[in-house]
């Protein structure tokens, strides 16, 4: 039991942005007993609520929603569960958006895991504030608790009397906290499991949801920022002149380069009173630049580098049985090299923010995933107190992961400063494509054994990237340990087992996008082991099943979220139940699969392909998703399409490259998205589960590419190992 | 950029109809419509999203047909009839009504563009195939990947309109 606390008469109820008067309750959520969830959140020790509910005496329930809504849908699920154990009324329920504080917690919206970590608290908090309610009730009516009842944001009575619940908030604002206040059972739910539409979708609908880009302050300035094309190149000098001429541009501010994760890349901004002057001025600005180091970089060059790295030096990083007597004794060897580009996340909304320095405060007001990351780099930079930094979170027009990078934010900082007024520095698209935090590129050798049954008796993986892990400790050359997981912890039941990392040192920012390592390995290890299967001379889905071997759980006992293959098998068969896999397709018509375990969860897509006149294209869709729990199904379902539509994107045209430094690609017409026409009918089915929820918003991803890949194998005998397919010819 | 365009070019007087109402500003007339609207008159509903044409999230129906106002020269909408996300239109609030009942978007950042684009559409052909909803839709981009609900949306908002 986590304790809940009655607010309602404390002064930090200012502190924390709610209007007094109402009945409030606060608690820690809750941190479950997995390893993962206790690195990232460390020991909670003090009271330190990040969950906030306010019941107004006018019945309106209201909620501080401590997460970012990026199309997530977090803002709806959240508050569901609380409505739900409360009884309340779904259409009394207000959100109000957290600023970047540490009070709320973690407020990271990334991992997949906002649900996972607050579920449980959001119900013990909603079937608090009903048992305050129903004594509020009782005392009220001086009748026994027993004989009164929670229906719809009501209190009745047994003699057929009711109070609404505002009605009740002075009195129960004067309530003990009561402790193990009971759930309910998961049967009566009224919207946990259901399909609530998304609380927003009337400001989405009608352009009046307010994006980080929406944002307009009195006598604001609007900047936009030219900065080097290498990664990490400084100015050496700059003419402003021409930039000045510009009617519009008000002034020319050089922003430092801020050597720190999140730290500004540096550049020249210009301001001005509209955002297209700021961009004229920024296309007329004269600035050379100081390379530095990472001119050096040319993607092809990179590449060949990083996969011959995959046969020197590498580090072992799982070394099972021995994969060198199973290739001697193998019947049959499968050998593939994959390479995959950069991404960029190119997230609708291009990166901005509005930031108003005044003295030694400074109040921002940006779309972003990480508002106390922000919060951080603000005070940093303007070496003031934190509590001097506010950080207002914004809708944001898609994040992916990049928004989680508050660079963007720190830029505004430094020109509102300069200024000593509101501004906002606005990204072009261009600078989204060039400036990134890009997915990492990758290369990767995989070998299977066969043995004379068609059974994979060995598995090596080799895989070289820059990791992640660069951005923050610069110089690091080899994958992190939590990027070697989905490679090494392959769910297969195979004796002999092998996992190497190469060298592969970073040239650019490198960024998590949206299921990260999961892209590369969930790639490489269903396409591999689809060819293990062709090699096999068996039907994918049979070999896979077998692969993935007996029912079995791993990891540690009472870990809620123990790997379970019986659940990963569980998806893969109802995902080719729903295709009707083994069914004949149209000539020209292929079915592909594959299955992935990430983010906690466990999905599997069929995808239909057909290749006609050499172009490919996906006709339909079938994901199963097995996430535990699942809290909002509408969510679940919008999340699974549109990784399906996010996965078929990378795996159609995904590609970032570098020339000389410098990022080649720059806007949507050369790093190109998957539009309607070429959108498939996508089929999503949802495990009912009792399991604790796990990841949504990510684990769709990964299938999407290797199941097109396999689907075109079994029409054109050809397993394509590197992406995009536009690079094939193939789009 | 075309070189021209970075000369300096001096702001003019320029009367913008905008959901039925007047706006005289001063711009420079190579200024894009989309900056005029968003930065100069205020109605933020239309979005930028890659300036050249490419996207459709800063699309307005301009005497009827969506254009890209993020590539469209700011005098040459003078003397239009514009209609933004926020405007009133029968079509539009139909289909912001199907968008809201099939719970089209995500993140929300394209769906101005995408009903400007479909309110196009169901304006000029009261009865589109699937094959006429992807041409219309083509111009479009969302990164959320929402087609399928907003194709479905445009075929409910159909429905409705021919009840």
């Amino acid at each position: 039991m986590k304790p809940i606390r009655n607010l309602s008469r404390r002064s930090f109820v200012k502190s924390i942005g709610l209007a007094s008067g109402g009945l409030i309750l606060a608690c820690n959520t809750a941190v479950f007993s997995n390893e993962e969830s206790k690195e990232n959140r460390g020991p909670i020790t003090d009271f330190n609520p990040n969950l906030f509910v306010q019941l107004n005496s006018d019945g309106t329930l209201i909620l501080v929603a401590s997460r970012s809504e990026m199309g997530n849908g977090v803002r709806t699920s959240l508050p569901s569960v609380i409505a739900d154990e409360m009884e309340a009324d779904w259409n009394r329920v207000e959100i109000r958006q957290a600023t970047g504080d540490k009070k709320f917690g973690d407020q990271n919206t990334d991992g997949s895991r906002s649900i996972r970590y607050l579920y449980g608290t959001m119900r013990q908090m909603g079937a608090t504030v009903k048992v305050m309610l129903l004594q509020a009730a009782a005392q009220k009516w001086n009748v026994p608790v027993e004989e009164c009842t929670a229906v719809n944001h009501f209190i009745k009575h047994s003699s057929g009397k009711k109070i609404g619940f505002g009605d009740l908030v002075e009195i129960a604002k004067t309530l003990e906290v009561p402790e193990n206040a009971p759930l309910k059972n998961p049967k009566d739910f009224k919207y946990i499991g259901k399909e609530l539409p998304s609380i927003d979708v009337g400001k989405y609908a009608d352009g009046s949801a307010v994006f980080g880009l929406d944002i307009r302050l009195p006598n604001m300035k609007f900047a936009a920022v030219k900065r080097c094309p290498v990664t990490f190149g400084t100015v050496k000098s700059f003419n402003k002149t021409a930039a000045m001429e510009i009617p519009g541009v008000v002034d020319v501010i050089e922003i430092p380069k801020i050597n720190r994760p999140f730290g500004a890349l540096g550049g020249v901004a210009v301001v001005a009173d509209n955002t297209w002057a700021a961009f004229k001025g920024v296309d007329a600005l004269e600035v050379t630049w100081e390379e530095g180091a990472n001119r050096v970089y040319s993607s092809d060059k990179y590449m060949e580098e990083i996969t011959a790295n995959l046969f020197k030096g590498t580090k072992v990083a799982k070394d099972k049985g021995n994969v060198e007597s199973a290739f001697k004794n193998a019947d049959k060897i499968v050998e593939s090299t994959f390479q995959l580009p950069h991404l960029s996340h190119a997230p609708m909304e291009v990166p901005n923010a509005v930031a108003w320095v005044q003295g030694d405060t400074c109040e921002v007001w940006a779309p972003t995933q990480e508002p106390q990351a922000t919060r951080s780099e603000v005070t940093a930079y303007l070496d003031v107190p934190r509590e001097n930094v506010t950080v207002n979170v914004t809708f944001l027009g898609g994040g992916f992961g990049r928004k989680s990078k508050p660079d963007y934010i720190v830029e505004a900082v430094v020109v509102s400063k300069a200024m000593n007024a509101p501004v906002q520095v606005v990204w072009t698209r261009e600078d989204d494509i060039k400036h990134g935090y890009y997915h990492t590129v990758s290369a990767q050798h995989m070998k299977a054994a066969i043995d004379a049954d068609g059974k994979v008796t060995g598995w090596q993986h080799k895989f070289g990237l820059p990791s992640i892990t660069s951005t923050f400790s610069p110089g690091v050359e080899y994958a992190a340990g939590w990027e070697i997981g989905s490679a090494s912890n392959a769910p297969f039941e195979i004796d002999n087992m092998k996992v190497e990392v190469g060298k592969a040192p970073a040239h650019v920012r490198i960024g998590w996008l949206r299921s990260v390592i999961n892209i590369p390995h969930g790639f490489s290890v269903n396409v591999f082991a689809d060819e293990c299967a062709t090699a096999a001379g068996m039907d994918p889905l049979e070999h896979r099943l077998k692969l993935i071997g007996s029912d079995r759980m791993l990891g540690k006992e009472g870990n809620p979220y123990r790997f379970n293959s019986t659940r990963l098998k569980n998806v893969l068969k109802r995902a080719a139940k729903n295709a009707e896999w083994g069914k004949t397709l149209p000539d020209g018509h292929a079915y592909g699969l594959a299955v992935h375990y990430s983010f906690l969860s466990y999905v599997a897509s069929i995808v239909e392909v057909s290749v006609k006149n050499g172009k490919a294209k996906v006709h339909k869709v079938w994901t199963c998703i097995d996430c535990g729990i699942a809290v909002n199904k509408n969510t679940v379902r919008s999340q699974m399409e549109g990784s399906a539509v996010f996965g078929m994107s990378l795996a159609f045209y995904g590609k970032i490259t570098a020339k000389d430094g410098a990022i080649e690609q720059g806007n949507y017409d050369d790093y190109k998205m998957v539009r309607m026409y070429q959108a498939p009918e996508i089929h999503v089915d949802i495990v009912e589960s009792t399991e604790a929820p796990s990841g949504v918003g990510e684990p769709g991803v990964p299938v999407i590419a290797p199941a097109i890949v396999n689907a075109i194998a079994k029409i054109t005998g050809k397993y394509y190992h590197n992406l995009p397919l536009e690079d094939h010819g193939l789009v | 950029m075309l070189n021209w365009l970075k000369k300096p070019i001096l702001a003019i007087m320029i009367t913008l109809h905008i959901n039925g109402k007047e706006h005289n500003i001063d711009a420079a007339p190579d200024m894009p419509l989309l900056w005029a609207i968003r930065d100069i008159i205020g109605y933020t509903g239309t979005k930028y999203g890659c300036g050249k044409g490419v996207c459709g999230t800063c699309k307005v129906l301009m005497d009827g047909s969506p254009v890209q106002s993020c590539v469209l020269p700011v005098s040459v909408a003078e003397g239009k009839h514009l209609i933004t996300i926020e405007g009133q239109n029968e079509t539009l609030q139909l289909l912001q009504q199907s968008w809201a009942e099939l719970n089209v978007p995500q993140c929300g950042f394209c769906q101005p563009g995408q009903l400007i684009a479909a309110t196009g559409l169901l304006e000029t052909n009261s009865n589109p195939t699937d094959q006429d909803i992807d041409d219309a839709m083509i111009g479009n981009i969302c990164r959320c990947g929402t087609y399928q609900r907003i194709k479905n949306a445009i075929k409910r908002t159909v429905e409705l309109k021919n009840q």
